[in-house]
């Protein structure tokens, strides 16, 4: 019976944006895709983020911005993973960014950008495919 | 609206044709399972005179200019005067907006909208921790008077009305504009405009926010006495249902939580002793505009009608301007692709038809690449462009109201009227909107009906074009606005040489004024204005209100 | 350094890990555990329990607030329903403690009750252990007061605190079942609205009835409180330490209670254990499934099927 690791994902609003509407969306989504949703809430700074991520010992941490600072946001999480040796934790974004801002965030190390449009299950699944529960 | 033996006659008439259709249909099958607008209301294949036979002309719909002003809250409507169009702009430093205003004033834009950036919006200035990277990223940054002289530099501000979307540290724009006016020999009395000072939209759908309800609601009474006595042509509240709207709620749930946090601020007003008919002709409002046309057109209208009713039955006004629901539209930001961009401006120029057709005072129509960065000058031209051609090129201003009258539109009209009543009638059961907003109520209502409208784009039961049909591969490209990396840092030197520049001692003083009248009872508006005068920037005011009032956090229900 | 070393020292990925490893059941994490066991029992458990949206989290979050300023290090749990129909959960406790991330003297761990098999009491005991281990003055349960398996983990706590808001007449009545003898103090929440002083009455009317466990012992004391705004936390945990203080005011009470605890908690792990291994067990090898068939197609009773396989399992457990 020994069930199979859980999924553990924080969700989190990084930066000053209060829109929140896509990260409770996605929030959902996760839970009915059954993973174990961890939500930080709203204007939280990449130092919060990071420091959440690592007590729940997440294997994913969503970022969702719809404000325009995600260039400097999403990049810094990546960032103090890394000073915190805790870079075997994945990073994705959500929301809305100008499409030469792509290539960069994943330079950047943000693993996967998902931009207004996409279908629920589209992103639960690529969770499953491209999140292996850490062991 | 139609004699008895007449209904009697369409009632045998209507039930043939029902026969006759299924027939058709029994051996076409309809196209969809299942009819039904963008708030999942279902819709009948057919409406008649016999769906509006509960109306009365009169009392329910009535003549433009006249309670209760469904058809329209001036007699003459576009017939007198198009509604204002006004682009919401914003973007970079204020000498970058300054330049975008003065180009969509050139291009025949009538009033002027300001978008700020995130610290702006939440009481903070470029220099704090809380802002990095933020700056001037979806809007302009302000940190003091300075900026807000140079955002206006050379703007006729006293015949072009200004609105700003600014709502926990709305009382310190504010007074940042009048104080900026009156250095420019323009007389508090004569300016006009609009701050959405709206913080119960906030706490339910934006979630812009510094302190708690309770303060939150004392600054906003502050303005609206001040407004009332010093700024005459100013609209202190934009009460407004559209980021209710944006955080996925359907229509109706804008409707009623946008009128019960309306009836929630003249409570408020009338706590503080004020006459109802002293400020509430000075209440606006602010709707969305989505894409179901029919039903946004009845929203509109029967924001209309419910508003007269509350003002008049519940509130007992006497001045008609009183019960005008006058408001301000935008176009759904939500309803926009990232995919096939282009295909924003027929979305936007539907939406945009039906905030003219429901009667809008003012109008903001989306550039079609906002959904991936700020507009480009190009695209911002575009949407102002659609709404001249709706004006001046459609014909549908010609004549008032055209769709009073239509079958559908008038029952849908009273359907979304009942059912946000009794929204309305919940609320006030619980206490009211504070209260009900304590209890999540309305964010928990509106988190439902976004899942819900999501999962049925992704089982594709709506159809989003070029999300979920009519896929294509290759993207034409657009081109998207750059803000300048180096801005932030510009900006906090900029602010720094300010605040070694002014004369601190008497900057401090006012902020210790300002603390003082927070923990009492006066009206915080005068040491505010004196703050801002003296170059206090936009946070010290708002740290003297974080340490006072303390700061609200965000409740975290999903 | 062992990973038991690591979370001695206070490592907090080796703390955050080995929660997550208990929860997954990895049988690895069960011998760290046994490690750790000699350095656990010095921290103050309080358990906080009660209905969704009576403002637990909001509570707890200001309780943490006050033993910083007392400089104790705290811990926190906090246990949030798993759903049933996909096995997913969002855990939100933590948005409303968030505020104490940055803080190194707070550890907030945001668990899923999971579910199946009562797996939950066992995960959540160890991982107060783990806490316990790494130091924390004070480790904070939150529940969902619902369920039998949320009373048992109470039930572990120092101090269990009941959390209720006015207005809830019936659900005091419900209270009964359960959850009422467990209470060591009860805060009414959000106490500036209606109905306080009659949910206030409702429950002393009920304490009071119950007089006989209470002689000669610790009555349940009823406080009110607005967590939001801060007020009636400091009177809380005043009455957190008297009751630590009560329990410890006699050591036959105090060896009772731990010879109790003990002796729960050693039959709780005997039976999770024995449950999770045999049950783990007869599905790897399909027994399981190879009963529930026979069951299903009515050719052997379940008394029957259940009797064959506990019989066969336990044999062999003793060879």
């Amino acid at each position: 019976m020994n069930q199979k690791r859980k999924i553990r994902v924080l969700v989190a609003k990084p930066g000053l944006d209060g829109h929140d509407r896509g990260a409770r969306i996605i929030a959902r989504a996760y839970r009915d895709g059954g993973f174990e949703v961890v939500y930080s809430g709203l204007h939280q700074t990449p130092e919060e983020i990071v420091q959440a991520a690592i007590q729940e010992d997440v294997d994913m941490i969503g970022l969702s911005s719809l404000a325009g600072a995600h260039m400097y946001l999403f990049p810094r999480v990546v960032e103090l993973l890394k000073e915190k040796g805790a870079d075997d934790i994945m990073v994705c974004g959500g929301g809305i960014f100008p499409e030469e801002d792509i290539p960069q965030l994943k330079k950047a190390g943000i693993k996967e950008i998902f931009t207004p449009g996409t279908p629920l299950a589209e992103a639960v699944k690529w969770v499953k495919e491209n999140v292996e529960p850490r062991t | 609206m139609f004699a008895k033996e007449t209904l009697q006659r369409i009632e045998a008439d209507n039930k043939k044709w029902q026969e006759l259709f299924q027939e058709s249909v029994s051996k076409a099958p309809e196209r969809l399972e299942r009819f039904s607008t963008v708030s999942d209301r279902l819709v009948k294949n057919l409406y008649t005179p016999l769906d509006t036979k509960d109306l009365d002309y009169a009392q329910d719909i009535g003549f433009p200019g006249q309670y209760p002003y469904t058809r329209g809250v001036q007699p003459s409507m576009y017939r007198g005067r198009l509604w204002t169009m006004r682009m919401f702009a914003g973007l970079g430093s204020a000498r970058d907006t300054n330049r975008r205003f003065h180009l969509l004033v050139n291009e025949g834009q009538t009033g002027l909208s300001v978008a700020f950036d995130m610290p702006t919006l939440m009481g903070y200035d470029t220099d704090s921790p809380k802002s990095r990277g933020e700056c001037g990223r979806c809007g302009v940054a302000i940190d003091t008077l300075k900026d807000m002289e140079i955002l206006f530099e050379g703007l006729p501000i006293e015949r072009i009305t200004t609105s700003m979307t600014i709502n926990p540290p709305a009382a310190v724009l504010w007074a940042m504009y009048i104080v900026m006016a009156e250095k420019r020999g323009i007389s508090r009395r004569v300016i006009g405009g609009t701050i959405q000072n709206d913080m119960l939209k906030e706490f339910i759908a934006q979630k812009t926010f510094m302190c708690p309800p309770k303060p939150s609601m004392r600054i906003i009474a502050d303005t609206v006495e001040f407004g009332t006595k010093e700024v005459p042509r100013w609209n202190p509240i934009s009460i407004s249902g559209y980021h209710i709207r944006e955080a996925g709620s359907t229509a109706v749930q804008e409707l009623a939580f946008t009128l019960a946090d309306g009836i929630a601020y003249v409570e408020a007003a009338l706590e503080r002793g004020l006459d109802v008919d002293s400020f509430a002709p000075r209440l606006s409002f602010f709707f969305n505009s989505h894409l179901d046309f029919f039903e946004e057109i009845a929203k509109f209208r029967a924001a209309k009608r419910m508003w007269a009713r509350i003002m008049k039955e519940r509130f007992q006004a006497k001045d008609q301007r009183s019960m005008w629901l006058r408001f301000h539209t935008q176009t759904a930001g939500c309803s926009l692709t990232a995919q096939q961009p282009y295909n924003n401006v027929i979305r936007t120029a539907l939406e945009a038809l039906a905030a003219v057709l429901g009667g809008t005072q003012s109008l903001h129509t989306n550039s079609l690449d906002e959904v991936l960065a700020l507009p480009t000058e190009e695209a911002a031209t575009i949407a102002l462009r659609t709404q001249q051609i709706i004006a001046e090129e459609s014909g549908v201003a010609h004549t008032i109201d055209p769709l009073g009258g239509s079958f559908y539109v008038e029952r849908l009209t009273k359907d979304m009227e009942e059912e946000a009543f009794e929204y309305i009638r919940k609320i006030d059961e619980m206490g009211g909107m504070v209260a009900a907003i304590e209890k999540n109520y309305p964010q928990m209502e509106i988190a439902d009906a976004a899942y819900n409208y999501q999962k049925q784009i992704d089982s594709r039961e709506k159809t989003v074009v070029g999300v979920n049909k009519y896929i294509t591969e290759e993207e034409l490209p657009v081109e998207t606005l750059q803000i300048e990396a180096e801005l932030e840092e510009k900006q906090i030197q900029w602010t720094n040489q300010l605040k070694n520049s002014r004369d601190s001692r008497k900057t401090k003083e006012a902020l210790e004024k300002l603390g003082e009248a927070a923990q009492g009872d006066d009206n915080l508006m005068y040491p505010i204005l004196k703050a801002v005068k003296e170059y206090a920037t936009e946070q010290e005011i708002c740290d003297v209100f974080r340490d006072v009032f303390g700061i609200y956090r965000d409740p975290g229900v999903y | 350094m062992s990973i038991a070393d690591k979370i001695i020292a206070g490592e907090i990925r080796a703390v955050a890990r080995l929660i997550r490893d208990i929860d997954d059941m990895v049988p690895e994490a069960r011998e760290v555990l046994k490690d750790l066991y000699p350095f656990t029992g010095r921290a103050y458990i309080v358990g906080i329990t009660g209905a969704p949206g009576v403002g637990k989290s909001t509570l707890v979050d200001q309780m943490v607030t006050h033993l910083r300023k007392a400089e104790k290090t705290v811990g926190v749990l906090a246990v949030d329903p798993t759903s049933p129909f996909s096995g997913g959960a969002i855990l939100g406790d933590r948005v409303r403690m968030q505020r104490h991330s940055m803080d190194e003297g707070v550890f907030i761990r945001s668990m899923a009750t999971r579910g199946y098999f009562g797996g939950l009491t066992q995960s959540t005991k160890s991982a107060i252990d783990v806490l316990d281990a790494m130091g924390k003055d004070y480790i904070l349960v939150e529940t969902v007061g619902v369920g039998q398996d949320e009373i048992d983990i109470v039930r572990s706590a120092d101090t269990t605190l009941i959390v209720l808001i006015p207005g809830m007449g019936d659900d005091i009545q419900a209270l009964k079942a359960g959850i009422l003898e467990v209470g060591d103090i009860f805060v009414i929440n959000k106490a500036d609205r209606e109905g306080a002083d009659r949910t206030i009455s409702d429950l002393r009317l009920m304490i009071e009835m119950d007089e006989k466990r209470y002689e000669n012992g610790w009555k349940p004391p009823i406080l009110t409180a607005q967590a939001v705004f801060d007020k009636g936390i400091r009177e809380i945990l005043d009455e957190v330490e008297k009751h630590a203080t009560y329990l410890r005011s006699s050591t036959e009470r105090q060896s009772g209670i731990k010879y109790e605890k003990v002796r729960n908690e050693l039959a709780e792990m005997i039976k999770d254990k024995v449950v999770h291994d045999i049950l783990s067990d007869l599905i790897q090898s399909g027994e399981f499934e190879e009963a529930v068939q026979l069951v299903l197609q009515r050719k052997l009773d379940p008394y029957t099927a259940c009797d064959n396989i506990i019989s066969k399992r336990l044999k062999r457990g003793t060879k």
